[in-house]
């Protein structure tokens, strides 16, 4: 038995159940970066409950994104903080996850937080194409590119010519 | 045996102190071949963690191995659910000697200098981005979820390698001979991408695997467009190596997996 299992999660029909149990693991963020959730991201695919049994469904970004393991990891903690014991993560692979399943309320917090925002609908991007990316911090859109990849999978370095700060740009994936 | 340290013993430690051997069905050696180039590619890339010519390509050359470690990882998972013997992926990684690896031999080649990496992941890369987009129309569902993944990534890598190769062959007289000789000594390594023995003929049939040679034109004109841009010369086409497919390696596979497995072998089933 589970000690300190709130009382209430027990008791509630498979639906009722489902939904406190997306609303808990929704509020799961990335552990690079902490301003979005799992929701957020698009991370989070669905939730089903199966004889008082929640299975979480997650996506991964990257094929090898170490942040993964760390939010099914998370997404247990918090479940059971919220009295559901029995709970099981799956992850599935397709459709695979694009940065288009990120939501505009995601979009505007990663801006606020300094990281430029992926474009939707970047699709799979001409390969030596120009992008233009706005500068989180001034808004300005005569930024370059300093390097392919930055401190995460899904990032790239970029600096603003105008503001001279560098900052961290999500990529189109 | 036991580490002095006193590395937990696990269930399956008296299993893990000799190789394993896999029942290599079609899809098996199929998922395997692709997981080894992977991994293989992605302990190359590895190796230049904190020796990179500069922080932004140390963190460069570290992303790509990660993104490929983790295709490996993937398709490491698909045969050990395949097998169904209770292993996983890190079986295959560390559990199997160097004539059962099925990697392609451009990619168990040595890092070299700056421009052989790059070359080695551009040839690759060039191949493995148009490869992954023709898988994602697979009949297996998870080989093409797999792909789904691996093209958008291997894009990336593609840009990155490609935009370097410009950079060293149209730069100073020194990187332009050396990225022309890592291009002329990785040639001989650029045929086995496309070959395809009668097992993996049947997959293709069947439409589960893709055929490479019907990607080699294509290959062919994104290197060769990349190379004039650099100022680089195409080697001639010449005798190719092969081998890796059929577990026959070059001698730097063997050093590197003793590098890449030193620690299961040492401390069997050790776990942290």
């Amino acid at each position: 038995m589970v000690t300190g299992r709130a009382p209430s999660a027990g008791r509630l029909g498979p639906e009722e159940l489902r939904q406190l149990a997306w609303r808990v693991a929704a509020q799961v963020v990335d552990p690079e970066i902490p301003v979005l959730t799992i929701a957020d991201l698009g991370v989070l695919r669905g939730i089903d409950v199966q004889d008082g049994r929640v299975e979480v469904t997650i996506t991964p970004t990257y094929s090898g994104c170490p942040a993964m393991n760390v939010i099914a990891l998370e997404i247990e903690v918090a479940l059971l903080r919220a009295g559901i014991a029995e709970a099981s993560i799956r992850t599935v692979l397709s459709p695979a996850w694009t940065t288009d399943w990120l939501t505009e309320d995601g979009r505007r917090k990663l801006r606020e937080y300094g990281i430029a925002p992926p474009r939707p609908g970047g699709g799979r991007r001409l390969l030596f194409g120009q992008e233009t990316i706005a500068c989180p911090r001034c808004g300005s859109e005569d930024t370059h590119r300093l390097s392919e990849f930055g401190s995460t999978a899904c990032k790239a370095l970029w600096r603003c010519a105008a503001c001279r700060e560098p900052f961290d740009y999500f990529k189109c994936h | 045996m036991r580490g002095q340290d006193g590395a937990r013993p696990t269930k399956e430690a008296s299993l893990t102190t000799t190789s394993i051997t896999v029942a290599e069905t079609p899809i098996v050696l199929y998922a395997l071949r692709r997981a080894d180039d992977a991994l293989i590619l992605g302990h190359r890339l590895s190796q230049w963690c904190g020796h990179a010519p500069m922080l932004e390509e140390d963190m460069a050359l570290t992303n790509i191995g990660l993104d490929l470690i983790g295709q490996a990882r993937l398709l490491y998972t698909y045969v050990a659910e395949l097998e169904g013997r209770g292993r996983d992926e890190d079986s295959y990684a560390y559990l199997r000697d160097a004539p059962q690896y099925r990697n392609l031999l451009l990619v168990e080649q040595p890092n070299g200098d700056f421009a052989k990496t790059i070359v080695r992941q551009f040839f690759y890369s060039a191949f493995a981005d148009l490869y992954w987009r023709a898988m994602t129309a697979s009949h297996n569902a998870t080989l093409a979820a797999i792909a789904a993944k691996a093209e958008k990534e291997s894009a990336y890598h593609l840009r990155h390698a490609s935009e370097w190769v410009i950079r060293l062959g149209d730069g100073t007289e020194e990187s332009h001979a050396r990225a022309q000789a890592a291009l002329d000594e990785l040639w001989p390594f650029t045929g086995e991408l496309f070959e395809a023995d009668a097992t993996e003929r049947e997959l293709i049939k069947g439409g589960v695997a893709v055929d490479p040679a019907g990607l080699r034109s294509v290959w062919s004109e994104t290197i060769g467009g990349v190379i004039r841009e650099a100022t680089l010369q195409t080697p001639a086409s010449s005798w190719m190596q092969t081998g890796g497919r059929r577990g026959r390696h070059s001698e730097h596979l063997g050093h590197l997996l003793s590098e890449l497995q030193y620690l299961q072998r040492t401390y069997p089933g050790a776990r942290w």
